[in-house]
Formats: structure tokens, sequence, C-alpha cells
């Protein structure tokens, strides 16, 4: 599954469109992470405040955010673009991937609740291929 | 046996209170038929599914949307029997209709996407959470009596 090059174009537009938010929108979807999949928690053991409204996630959603962005303007080639990001997961972060396909999850459901009359089916299903690719190209530096 | 807490009743009983169940299985059909292609295979015998906008106005596949959505209901009024509730469900799913049981996850992560583009920020974390437990739930029930 690649995307086509008129998904490309819907995806730069829609991350484009609702580019001044996206810090709320990395926030909220950690958040939801955390509540909604307990489990993620662990990843997360020493940071001392969990709340899910609180400082330290809302820091960390904003960055994994940048990262999606970052993901954006690489659109053309994932796995070469993100290779540093990669290898920081998988060597350093060891995120198990199955998270990143929770995670992605968590960012569809905050896309559509903050931007309603946007998130059409179509845009939607071009999202949801980016954000698999995203986590494909994450994935290619753990074995 | 599942057990549900007094919060969780609660958010899912208020969360199918603002439910249009023809609007919104309609919109969670749909929406799993163009996000999830291959999810069109059960739907052969539904029409014109060529295109996104040929699936979004198809009135059959409206209809049975709002059959998906009675069908979660009949789970809200038996909670804590979720799974006895389902058992016939399960079969006609498995035996007569054939669907693979992950499609039922593909199906339930396309409503929690169309309740919370309905529900805006009211979709909290925490309703979020006891709305996806009760779809596991569900999804866990129709794919019982596989075998």
């Amino acid at each position: 599954m690649s995307l086509s090059a008129k998904e490309k174009v819907i995806v730069k537009d829609f991350f484009e469109k609702v580019s001044t938010r996206s810090d709320e929108i990395g926030a909220e979807a950690l958040a939801r992470l955390i509540v909604v999949y307990p489990q993620t928690k662990s990843y997360f053991a020493h940071w001392k405040d969990l709340s899910p409204k609180g400082a330290p996630v809302r820091k960390h959603g904003i960055t994994v955010m940048g990262g999606v962005y970052e993901a954006v303007s690489k659109i053309d080639d994932l796995a070469g673009g993100l290779l540093t990001l990669s290898e920081l997961h998988a060597f350093m972060l060891r995120v198990d991937p199955v998270n990143f396909k929770i995670l992605s999850h968590c960012i569809l459901v905050v896309l559509s609740m903050l931007f309603a009359e946007e998130f059409t089916p179509q845009i939607h299903v071009a999202v949801d291929k980016f954000l698999a690719l995203l986590a494909l190209a994450l994935s290619e530096k753990y074995r | 046996m599942v057990e549900w807490t007094d919060e969780e009743r609660a958010a899912i009983s208020d969360i199918f209170s603002k439910l249009d169940y023809d609007e919104v299985g309609q919109k969670c059909l749909s929406r799993c038929l163009i996000v999830y292609p291959w999810t069109q295979r059960y739907f052969g015998a539904f029409g014109n599914l060529y295109n996104a906008e040929a699936i979004m106005n198809n009135p059959l596949i409206a209809k049975h949307g709002t059959t998906v959505l009675r069908g979660l209901e009949r789970a809200l009024n038996n909670m804590d029997d979720i799974k006895n509730t389902y058992a016939e469900l399960s079969v006609l799913h498995s035996e007569k209709l054939h669907v693979d049981p992950d499609n039922f996850k593909l199906l339930s992560d396309c409503l929690t996407i169309v309740i919370a583009a309905k529900m805006g920020t009211t979709f909290t974390p925490e309703y979020q959470a006891s709305f996806q437990k009760f779809l596991s739930v569900v999804v866990s029930a129709l794919g019982k009596q596989y075998h």
C-alpha cells in the first residue's frame, strides 16, 4: 500500500490546513494514548507527572506531532527521510511498533474530533495510509 | 464476566443517547467501506460501491448502517451479558455471512471516529476509553462462535 500522487497532495494540504493547531492535536493524541491504552504508560515511567493534562504529556505530544510534520515534509521518501528517527526508536527508545498503530488511531480520533467537517472519509483514508507508512518507516531499523 | 464501573456505564449510555442511528450508522459503515476498501467484499449485492460518492449515497448501505447500530443497542441494553446476547449474531456472521472477524475491529474504529466528529471535545479521553472498552467486548462476543 503506497500513497498515490493525489493522496500525497491530500495529506500535505490537510496537515497544512490544521497546522495552527498542531500542538493541540499532539497533546490531545498523547493524552488519549495513555488514558485509553494505559499499558503505554510503561514507556513514561520516568516522568514524575503522568496526568493526561499535565505538562510532560503535553510537551511530549507536541514533540511527537513535530515528528509527524517532519514526515509530511518528507512524504516522497519516508524511509530515507526518517532514518535518524527510526534509529532513535529502534536502538534507544525501543518502542514496540504495535504502539505506532494505536497512536495513529488516537491521532485520527483527535483529527475527527477537532475537524469534523474537514475530516471526510476520503481524507481519512489518505491520512490513515500516511500514518501507516510513517510507522513502517519508523520501524525500518528495528531488525 | 466483564466488569463495568458506574462511570463507564454512564459514559456509554450518554454516548448512545446522543446518536441518531440512521445518521451515525450510515456514516460509520460508508466510512469503513471507503477507508478499508477490502471490506466491500461482503456487500456485493448492495449495488453501486464504485467510488466514495457512490458509497456515501447508497441507500442499501445507509439502511444496513442503521441495522448495525440497532445491533449495538442490544449490547447496550444487555451490558452484563453481551456474550450470550450476541451468540446468534456471532453464528450468523460466521456461518452465513462469512465475515473475517478482524473486520469487526475496523468497523468499530470507524464508529469511534464518527462519534468523535459528532461529539467534538465532549468525547473526552475517558469517554473514548469507556466506549472502546464497550466495542472491544462487542467485537469479542461477535467472534466467539467462530470455529
